[in-house]
Formats: C-alpha cells, sequence, structure tokens
C-alpha cells in the first residue's frame, strides 16, 4: 500500500512542479477518427494473427480489414458533411494534422482505392490450388527461403501470410496522415509508417518470390535513401524557421516572423537553408510519387511486387504522395513560388517525356504499367504546378480517377495467367481479344483511360491539369504534356492492337475466372472511369469545393 | 393543336424503328403497319389542315418547341417545328401521295421477300421528308435533309444483289453530298452572320445585311437545291436513280423528296428576294435544266428514264418560277404539287406496265397495250394530259401560270426565260406523246424476256391500280380547284408574298401560244411515231438523239473533269502524304523508338545506379534551386 502511494506522489509530485509542468496534449479525437480507426484494426489484424486459429484467420482478417476500411470512410464522409471539409477545417491534435478539404478528399480516396485494392489480396480463385488449400497471391510463408523444404512444407501445410491484411492497414493508416501532416515530423513519420510495410509487401509474393525479394529489397534501400534526403531536408528547415510546425515555417517565409530563436541565431532566416531544406523535401516527395529522375525504382518494384499489392501501391501510395506534395508546396512553400515553379516545371517535363518515351520498347506489361504511371506522375505534375485552386482540384481529381483505372488494370493483369503464373510478357497478350473479348475488352477501356481518351475519366483528368497549368501559365508545358500523351497514346493502342487483331498464341495463356472479389474491383474500375468520363461535374465540384488548404 | 406536329412524324419515324429492328416476325405484318403509320400521319395532317383553314390567314402559323436540341452557349438550336401554309402544302402532299404509293407498295413488292424493309425505310423516308419541310430551322432542316438523302439512297440501292442498283445509290448519294456541302456551307454562313438559324429571326435580319453575303448564301442554298432536285449542274444521278423499286421511283424522285429543293428556295424567300444575282442564277439553273431535262427525256427508250427526264425538267420549271421571286413563288408550289399528283401516277401506271410485261422497261418492247391493261392505259392517259398541260387538267393551269409569271419577268430576261418555257411545253408534249404512242399504241412488238418467257399482259392488283385511280383524279382536277377564285394564291401568299409582276402580253396570249406549242409537239410525235411502224431496235438516230441517249454527255464530263480531276488531286496528295507526311511522322516515331530503347538501358536493374541518378536529380534539383534565386 505504502509502495503505491509513494509511486503516485512520485507522479503527482513531478506534475505539482510548476516549471516542469508539461500541458496534456488536446487530441480531436472525433477529427481523426478515420486514421485511429484503420490503426486501431491494424493492431487488432496484428493480435488476430496471434491469437485466432489459422484456418480462420484469413476471414476474420478480410473482414475486419474491409469493416475498418468501411467506418473509415463513413468518417471521413461525416467529417465532410460535418463542414470539416471546409468552413470548419482546422488543425487537430496540437497542430500535427489538418483536417481539411484536401486532405479529406484524399483519404477519402485513398481508402475507397484501398478497399478494392483489399478484394485483389483477398482473391484466392486464381492460382490453382496447392495440396487442396485455396491459395492467395501470397507466399505460403515470407520468412522460408525460395525453394527450401520449409517453404514446400509450408505450402503443404496450406499456409497463407494473412499478416497481409495487417500491414496493408498499416500502410493505409500512414497513408491517411501522409496528406494531412501539418509538421514536418509527423510527415516523416507517416511516410515512414506507409513505407516500411509497403517494404514488406513487395516482397511476398507467391510465385517469382525471388525477383519479389529483390524488387522489395531495392525498394527498401532506394526508399531509405530517399528519407534520408527527407530528413536532412527537415533538419535544414527547422534550422531556416526554428520550428517544425508548416504555418510557422511559412510565416518565417513570408517573413511575418521576425524573433529569433536565441539558440538558432545563426540559421534562422538563412535562405541558402530553406532552398536546400525545401529541394530535399521535395526530393524525397517525388521519390513517392514516381518522378524522374527519382523513378527508377518504379519498373522493378512494380514488376517484382505481387500484383495485387502494385495496383494498391501505384494507387495509394501516389495519392498520399501528391497529397503531401500538393500541402508542402501550397501551405509550406507558396512565397517560395519564383524558386520552386522552375525546378517542377523542368521536373514534370522531364518526367513527363522520360514516362512515355521509355514505355515505347517495353515488353512487360506491368512495367509498362510503371512506366505509364511515371508519366502520369508528370501530368499530374503540371497539375500542381498550377498553385491555383484550380490545379488543386485538378489534380485532386486526377487522383482519384487515375487510382481506380490503375487498380483495376493490374487486376486485369492478375487474371491472364499461363503455367507459370500471371502471363505478363506482352506477346503472349497477342490475340487475347479473341479468345476472351470480355477481359481484353476491359483493360481496352482502362488502357484508353490511360490514354487520355475521351469519354473515360482518364480525358476529364487530364483536361483538368492541362487548363489549370495553362492557365496558370504553364502553357509550354501544356504543349510537351499533349506531346507526350500523344507518345504515351502509341504504346496504349499498341497493346489494344495486339490484343485485338494478332492472331492468338497456340501456347498462350488463359484467362483465369475469378471470384466475386476481383470482378467487384474490375467492375468499380471500369464503372468509375465511364462514371468520371461522362458525367464528371459532380465530382469535379466536389474536388473544387475540397481545394482550400487550412494553414 | 399544334401539339400533333410531333404526331406527324412521330408516326412514321416509329414505324420505321419497329419495321427496321422488328425482325422476321413482322414479315407477315410489317407492309400493314407500315401503310397504316402513313395513313395515320396523313391524319393528323388533314386535321391540322382543317384547323388551319378556321383561322384567319395570319394565325395560321403554328409552332412547337419540343426541346432544345444542342444547347450550347452562343449555338442554340432548338427541337422546334413550324407549320404554316407552305408547309402545310407539302405535309398534305408527302404525306397523302406517301401513304397512296404505300398501298401500291403492297402489290408492287409482293413477291419480295424483303418488302418489311421496304415499308420500313419508306416509312423512314416520310418521316425524313416531314421534319424536313416542318423545321422551324436550318440546322433541323439540315437534319431533315439528310435524313432523306439516307432514305433515297437505301431505297434506290434496295435491290442491292444487282450492281448496277448498287452503284446508282453510291451515285446519288455522292452527287447528293455535293449539294449538302452546300447547305452546310449555308446554315455556317448564316451563324457566322446571324448568329442563328432559325428561320424568323434569320428573315427577320437579311435588311440589315450585305447583299454580297446573301447572295453567297443564297447560291450556296442553291447548290443544296441543285443536288436534291437534280438540277444542273448536279442533275447525273436522277436517271440512275430509276435502278430503285418503282414505287420508289414515284414517290421520292418524282413526287417529294427532289421538290425539297423548290421547297428550300421557297423557304428561303426572305434571303432570296434581297439577292437578286442569286435568283438570276436560280432561274439561269431551272432555264437550263428544264431544256436539259426535257431532251434527255425525248431519246431515252426506257419508260422510267424517260419519264425521270421529264421529272428533271418539270423541277426546272419549278425552280424557274422561285427564281423569279414574288411573282413565281406560289407557281412553283402549285405546280409542284399538281406535278406531285400525275407524275407518280405517270410513275405508278409505268410500273403497272412493267408489272404486267415481265419487268421489261424498253417501251420499243411494248406497243398495243392500252386494251389490256384499260385500266392503267386511262389513268396514265389522264397524267399524260395533265402534264402536257391540256386545257382544263392540272397540269394547263399551273405551268401555264409558270409560263406566264416568265413573261412577267420583265425585259430582256422574261422574253427569254418565256421563250424557254414555251419552248419547254412543246417539248414535253413532244416526249409525252412519244412516250403514251410507244407503250399503249402501234403494234404489239413484245419480246421474250431473258428467260424466253412471253410477255402476258393483265391488269395490275387492285391495291396498284387505286392509288392510280385516286392520282389520276388528283391530275385531272386538282389544278382547277386550286385555280378557280385563285385559291391556291390566296392560301399561300401570305407566306410567300406575291406580285403580279409586268407581263407585256397578255394571259390569252401565252396560253395561245403555249397550246400552239402543244399542238406542234404532239403533231410531231404523231408524225414519227403515230404514224409509222417504231423499230424495236433503236435507229442510230441524230447526232442530238445520239447525245440525248446519253444524257448529254453528263457522265462523260463528269468523268473527265471531275473524276480524272480528283484522281490526278488525289494521287499528288498521296504522293505527298507518302514522301512528306509519312516521312515526318515514320521519322518521328523512329526517334522515340532509337531514344526509348537508349534510355532504357540507363534502367540496368542495380540498386547502386538508380541510387546515383537520385543523388544526381537531388544535386541538380538544389543547384537549380539556387540558381534560380541567384538570377
Amino acid at each position: 500500500m505504502s509502495t503505491l502511494t509513494s509511486a503516485h506522489s512520485l507522479w503527482t509530485l513531478a506534475a505539482d512542479t510548476p516549471a516542469e509542468r508539461i500541458p496534456a496534449p488536446v487530441i480531436e479525437y472525433a477529427q481523426l477518427a478515420p486514421t485511429l480507426i484503420v490503426v486501431g484494426a491494424a493492431v487488432v489484424g496484428i493480435l488476430v494473427e496471434a491469437f485466432v486459429p489459422r484456418r480462420s484467420r484469413y476471414y476474420v482478417q478480410v473482414f475486419l480489414t474491409l469493416a475498418a476500411l468501411a467506418s473509415a470512410f463513413a468518417a471521413v464522409v461525416g467529417l465532410a458533411a460535418g463542414g470539416y471539409g471546409s468552413t470548419k477545417a482546422q488543425v487537430a491534435a496540437m497542430g500535427a494534422i489538418a483536417v481539411d478539404g484536401p486532405a479529406l478528399f484524399l483519404q477519402g480516396t485513398i481508402l475507397l482505392a484501398s478497399v478494392v485494392a483489399v478484394f485483389t489480396f483477398a482473391e484466392r480463385r486464381l492460382d490453382p490450388a496447392a495440396h487442396g488449400n485455396r491459395v492467395d497471391s501470397f507466399a505460403a510463408q515470407a520468412a522460408s527461403v525460395p525453394g527450401s523444404d520449409s517453404e514446400k512444407a509450408a505450402v503443404k501445410a496450406g499456409f497463407t501470410t494473412t499478416e497481409v491484411f495487417p500491414l496493408a492497414l498499416f500502410a493505409i493508416a500512414g497513408m491517411l496522415i501522409f496528406p494531412a501532416a501539418n509538421d514536418l515530423l509527423t510527415l516523416f513519420v507517416a511516410l515512414e509508417v506507409f513505407s516500411l510495410p509497403l517494404y514488406l509487401l513487395c516482397a511476398v509474393a507467391r510465385r517469382q518470390r525471388l525477383m519479389s525479394q529483390e524488387a522489395a529489397v531495392k525498394y527498401f534501400l532506394l526508399g531509405a535513401f530517399s528519407s534520408a534526403f527527407l530528413l536532412f531536408g527537415i533538419a535544414l528547415l527547422y534550422g531556416y524557421a526554428g520550428s517544425m510546425s508548416y504555418a510557422v515555417i511559412a510565416d518565417v517565409v513570408d517573413g511575418t516572423i521576425t524573433k529569433i530563436d536565441p539558440a538558432l541565431a545563426d540559421t534562422m532566416g538563412n535562405d541558402v537553408l530553406l532552398l536546400m531544406g525545401g529541394a530535399l523535401i521535395l526530393t524525397g516527395l517525388l521519390f513517392k510519387v514516381g518522378a524522374v529522375p527519382f523513378h527508377m525504382w518504379t519498373p522493378d518494384v512494380y514488376q517484382g511486387a505481387p500484383t495485387p499489392v502494385t495496383g494498391f501501391m501505384a494507387a495509394a501510395t501516389k495519392v498520399a504522395a501528391f497529397g503531401a506534395l500538393l500541402r508542402l508546396l501550397y501551405v509550406v512553400l507558396p512565397g517560395l513560388r519564383w524558386d520552386w515553379r522552375p525546378v517542377m516545371w523542368a521536373v514534370a517535363i522531364v518526367t513527363m517525356l522520360a514516362g512515355a518515351v521509355i514505355a515505347v520498347t517495353q515488353t512487360d506489361v506491368k512495367r509498362l504499367l510503371a512506366y505509364s504511371s511515371v508519366a502520369h506522375a508528370g501530368f499530374i505534375l503540371a497539375g500542381v504546378i498550377a498553385t491555383s485552386a484550380e490545379g488543386v482540384q485538378s489534380v485532386l481529381f486526377y487522383l482519384a480517377a487515375y487510382s481506380f483505372v490503375t487498380i483495376g488494370a493490374f487486376a486485369v493483369v492478375t487474371l491472364v495467367r499461363d503455367a507459370g503464373g500471371e502471363a505478363t510478357h506482352l506477346s503472349k497478350w497477342a490475340g487475347l481479344g479473341r479468345r476472351s473479348p470480355l477481359t481484353a475488352a476491359v483493360f481496352a477501356v482502362f488502357l484508353l483511360a490511360f490514354a487520355g481518351i475521351p469519354l473515360t475519366s482518364g480525358f476529364t483528368g487530364k483536361f483538368a491539369v492541362f487548363s489549370a497549368a495553362a492557365e496558370g501559365g504553364a502553357g509550354a508545358l501544356v504543349v510537351i504534356g499533349v506531346l507526350s500523351s500523344a507518345i504515351a497514346a502509341f504504346f496504349y493502342i499498341r497493346v489494344i492492337v495486339l490484343m485485338f487483331f494478332s492472331e492468338p498464341k497456340a501456347d498462350g495463356p488463359t484467362v483465369a475466372v475469378p471470384s466475386p472479389l476481383t470482378m467487384t474491383t474490375i467492375a468499380v474500375g471500369v464503372a468509375v472511369t465511364l462514371v468520371l468520363g461522362l458525367a464528371p461535374q459532380y465530382f469535379l465540384e466536389l474536388a473544387g469545393q475540397a481545394s482550400t488548404f487550412v494553414r | 393543336m399544334e401539339n400533333l406536329i410531333a404526331l406527324l412524324i412521330a408516326a412514321p419515324l416509329f414505324g420505321a424503328v419497329v419495321l427496321l429492328c422488328g425482325g422476321r416476325r413482322l414479315d407477315k405484318t410489317g407492309h400493314w403497319i407500315g401503310t397504316l403509320l402513313a395513313a395515320v400521319s396523313f391524319g393528323i395532317g388533314v386535321v391540322l389542315f382543317a384547323d388551319m383553314l378556321g383561322r384567319s390567314a395570319d394565325e395560321r402559323t403554328l409552332t412547337q418547341n419540343l426541346y432544345t436540341w444542342i444547347p450550347v452557349e452562343g449555338f442554340q438550336a432548338d427541337m422546334a417545328f413550324q407549320l404554316d401554309q407552305l408547309s402545310m402544302t407539302f405535309v398534305l402532299l408527302i404525306s397523302g401521295v406517301g401513304t397512296l404509293i404505300h398501298v401500291y407498295s403492297i402489290g408492287y413488292m409482293e413477291h419480295d421477300e424483303r418488302r418489311r424493309r421496304f415499308f420500313g425505310y419508306l416509312n423512314l423516308f416520310v418521316a425524313a421528308m416531314l421534319l424536313l419541310v416542318l423545321a422551324d430551322n436550318y440546322l433541323l432542316l439540315y437534319f431533315g435533309w439528310e435524313g432523306v438523302g439516307l432514305a433515297s439512297y437505301l431505297l434506290i440501292g434496295f435491290w442491292q444483289h444487282k450492281p448496277s442498283a448498287a452503284t446508282a445509290a453510291k451515285k446519288a448519294f455522292l452527287v447528293n453530298r455535293v449539294g449538302d456541302m452546300g447547305l452546310s456551307i449555308a446554315i455556317m454562313l448564316m451563324f457566322t452572320t446571324f448568329g442563328t438559324f432559325a428561320f424568323t429571326p434569320v428573315f427577320g435580319a437579311v435588311g440589315e445585311t450585305s447583299e454580297g453575303m446573301l447572295t453567297a448564301i443564297g447560291l450556296m442554298l442553291l447548290l443544296a437545291a441543285c443536288g436534291k432536285s437534280a438540277q444542273v449542274p448536279l442533275q447525273s444521278w436522277l436517271g440512275d436513280a430509276m435502278e430503285g423499286p418503282t414505287p420508289v421511283s414515284a414517290l421520292i424522285h418524282a413526287a417529294t423528296m427532289v421538290t425539297a429543293g423548290v421547297y428550300l428556295i421557297v423557304r428561303s424567300a426572305a434571303v432570296f428576294n434581297a439577292a437578286p444575282d442569286a435568283q438570276l442564277v436560280v432561274t439561269v439553273v431551272g432555264a437550263v435544266t428544264l431544256l436539259f431535262g426535257a431532251i434527255v427525256g425525248c431519246a431515252k427508250d426506257d419508260i422510267k428514264k424517260a419519264l425521270a427526264g421529264s421529272t428533271m425538267s418539270q423541277i426546272g420549271y419549278m425552280i424557274l418560277a422561285a427564281g423569279l421571286g414574288p411573282i413565281g413563288y406560289v407557281f412553283a408550289i402549285m405546280h409542284l404539287v399538281t406535278h406531285g399528283f400525275f407524275k407518280a401516277g405517270l410513275f405508278l401506271g409505268a410500273g403497272s406496265v412493267m408489272h404486267g410485261m415481265n419487268d421489261e422497261v424498253d417501251m420499243r418492247k411494248y406497243g398495243a397495250l392500252r386494251t389490256y391493261m384499260p385500266v392503267t392505259f386511262v389513268t396514265f392517259g389522264l397524267g399524260y394530259l395533265a402534264i402536257i398541260g391540256f386545257p382544263g387538267l392540272s397540269g394547263f393551269f399551273s405551268k401555264d401560270m409558270i409560263i406566264e409569271a416568265a413573261f412577267a419577268k420583265g425585259g430582256t430576261e422574261g422574253w427569254i426565260l418565256g421563250g424557254v418555257t414555251l419552248l419547254g411545253a412543246g417539248i414535253t408534249a413532244f416526249y409525252m406523246t412519244r412516250v403514251m404512242l410507244l407503250t399503249f399504241f402501234g403494234e404489239k412488238r413484245w419480246q421474250p424476256d431473258a428467260d424466253g418467257h412471253e410477255p402476258h399482259p393483265h391488269e395490275s392488283p387492285k391495291s396498284m391500280t387505286i392509288p392510280m385511280v385516286i392520282l389520276a383524279f388528283g391530275s385531272v382536277f386538282a389544278g382547277a380547284f386550286f385555280e378557280i377564285g385563285e385559291r391556291f394564291l390566296k392560301w399561300l401568299e401570305p407566306v410567300t408574298g406575291y406580285s403580279h409582276g409586268n407581263p407585256p402580253v397578255s394571259a390569252m396570249t401565252v396560253t395561245a401560244a403555249t397550246m400552239v406549242m402543244l399542238l406542234v409537239g404532239v403533231g410531231i410525235a404523231w408524225a414519227m411515231y403515230g404514224r409509222r411502224p417504231v423499230p424495236v431496235v433503236a435507229p442510230r438516230g441524230s447526232l442530238l438523239t445520239r447525245a440525248a441517249r446519253r444524257d448529254l454527255y453528263q457522265d462523260d464530263f463528269n468523268h473527265v473533269v471531275l473524276v480524272r480531276g480528283g484522281e490526278h488531286l488525289t494521287r499528288s496528295l498521296v504522293y505527298v502524304d507518302h514522301s512528306l507526311v509519312d516521312g515526318v511522322v515514320n521519322g518521328t516515331a523512329a526517334s522515340v523508338g532509337g531514344l526509348s530503347g537508349r534510355l532504357r538501358k540507363l534502367q540496368n536493374g542495380y540498386a547502386r545506379s538508380y541510387a546515383v541518378s537520385m543523388f544526381g536529380g537531388t544535386a541538380i534539383l538544389i543547384a537549380a534551386t539556387l540558381l534560380m534565386r541567384a538570377v
């Protein structure tokens, strides 16, 4: 009893000392609900791994994941309906996280995209059953050495890596925070929270495991490298402004704060620090969006990762990273517009051109889509550069449109299979339209959307970003963007031609009949593509209403 | 009442959709559905007509705005209809004659296994033609215009298994495209000039527009009219269009569609009245075509082609009258209506003769058919008397009016135009008498057909003869009905305007001169074909005859000038395309491919190289940012 009291007196004693008092942080739980739900579900998912019997884990995890994503999405909708996207937009959690229009819109997009991506994670009908057990795209036991006896034993025992679901949830949680992060430290933590699970997810392919692991290692190494840049940039910016907070840094950039922290008297307000720090943070973010010359991981990782993970990563990472980039450029560095705009111009141009040009000679459909995603990053950058509300609106719309097309396209890739798993070499896709007209037609819809053909979401998105860029005075950028689109159209249409106008190969792949899960993913992809292409007005307005950042 | 206007179009359109999409299960009933819906349209037309008569002359125009068809800011096109006296006249003609020809086709197409489709096309035609005459703006009119062009194409080529029919359809389509281009340019000019293409605002703004622009619009409208109405220089398709089934020739290529050009010019009266130069060109086109068609009609041995030449010539009369301005508009339309009756009757008669003669069309192989086909003979004969302008019959009144109006134009122009119309009346009498004599009089010159079947001429079934009888009534009485008390003039005048002109000679003199020309024409024909036996194989004939048999070398002209010229142009363009354009395109593609291949090599799979690229990129990024500030 006495020990308890003395322990208690220790705490109270500390609190009673006025000089040492640390104010209890105020956390707006309701406003952070979307993220908290996902994180909570991820933690529960780990407990499920530990305590639920192996046989029912898959079902529990799938249910838990989908339920968490759905309720998180409901929370986002609730917040948006409550006016947090517009009138009541504010900074929560002691200035760490913004709750505003762009954040809610992007979180909603990430959550919806994650739902359909999780459907492809949970698909268990594509691979032939191993030893009577239905299997998904993930290794039986990720830790076993490829080709070893322990792997064979794991396959025989019917193990599955159900850890992918909590991993995905952690990644999603990080992605939800990333575009909402309102100080540099939160930004970095969010980056790591969503990156580390992604590295793992890349490594757990069931087929071609060595390639998968190689991709994961590369992704990890380069990701760590880029994180280092980002962290260094954060340090420099802190040195410049004496604060991690976006709002404070922005004020220092504007010159509205002149009080100099005595500890930083030598560095504060030094523009070289600001410029270098800003450039380094940009580097870190450009790595995540896959802009040239920080794109080189994309083809290797997209190809090696399990295809459902590739789809998820290509869509959700891009949304989150562009969200963070927008916030950085529009909230922290608007005063520096004349410094970063020319540089970003160059990056956008190189990205569009390089992505489109290199894709022309690709022979693997996953690599083709990887370069296509590089080119698309360039198109989105054109919208980012507009530095206007229309620019934000167009980028938000583009990201929403692009994620569903991407996940849908990678979902179709999982269906086309031969004896070695997915048949991703383009030569094997020859004549697919003759044998599986529906699959080929759906893929053609996605390709046309990528190419930006009217009546698809791709056209609306591209039109929005280019017109925003043109209004923002970036006419030359738009011309190059349109030229790159023309080059890009070549390789998209070439695949369509290949599918529909080439003779099928005798030993060509077959199209597996998926469960309703993947079918839903693909159907949602097609539906979103067409709806955003035919009647985009409502969604454009939604993105327009969500285009104001809180500061 | 105005809500009925859309139904006029909707009924046959519904028929077309049902018949064309309904499939084989409608094979047995399809023709009845098609006929019924055409009749429904006619019935609605009659109701609207009665209603219109009940109102005073300046309250007769009805409008119906269904919805905004193309709602673009600054470019508004309404799906809106306007029914005035002019449209009403056409509605009754189109749906009335149309219904009769539907009835006729039931018998004529009885043995054709694609009869349902045929009726679908006919209904489509009626709907499109009604849209054309009911539109309240030029864009919607253009829609109908293209619709009738499509229907005409489908129907000319209906027997597509015959290469000649397929070619004729294509020819009609292509020649019509030239005219359609004129209409589309006219609409574009209107839009740029007036900012709209609805009739009322356009006509209202004519006063404030330069005459040059109005002349340009007028000439483009005339080009359109030339295409659809087979006027020189776009006349070449009409003769070949006779490859289509005879009811089609009667309905589309004689009575209704080919008069669309006349409608267009009369409808655009306000534009033409303000552009005298364009009007002059219109009269010239009419006069030239009038003689052209008549001369061609004289030499043809194919009964339908002779009638086609006649159609061209009679529409020449109408165009000429329309070019006269307010003096002639009313008579152009009046002749159009009477012509609709008697020419449709003549074509149906021709079809009836062919029906009885194993589909033989060469008149030199007919002869003496009057006793074998009495009903056809009588109705055809009445049509014949009407077209040559026998006193008291329809054509007499309407044609006489045009001749008088041509003289009333005044000045040298008036004398020339009047002279041409008089001459045309004489030639008309000649070639129509020739047709009559060759077909119904003289010796039997029947020949077995290709399979060796001897012809056994017989009267056609009731479904074919009844429409012919009704049309014969129209041929006989319509003209007098219109003329007594100047009914037609009073009916149309509020829309088209009327001016008496200044005739240099009295109406009686003109009528007398016309009678003389008629007698001369009939007399020459009697001397050549009535008194002497007619050879079965056509004699070589004079230079003019040979030229007329070849349609006055229209196709040779087109071939040499347009086809050859076009081929040369195409070849040179292809050359430029291959050498220059393709060179640039292929060069670009090759360089993109080469660049791609080289850039790909950077992607060597080593994480260390990637890291170097990132490092270099970051260095450049920082350097560039700092440099920007330094600059």
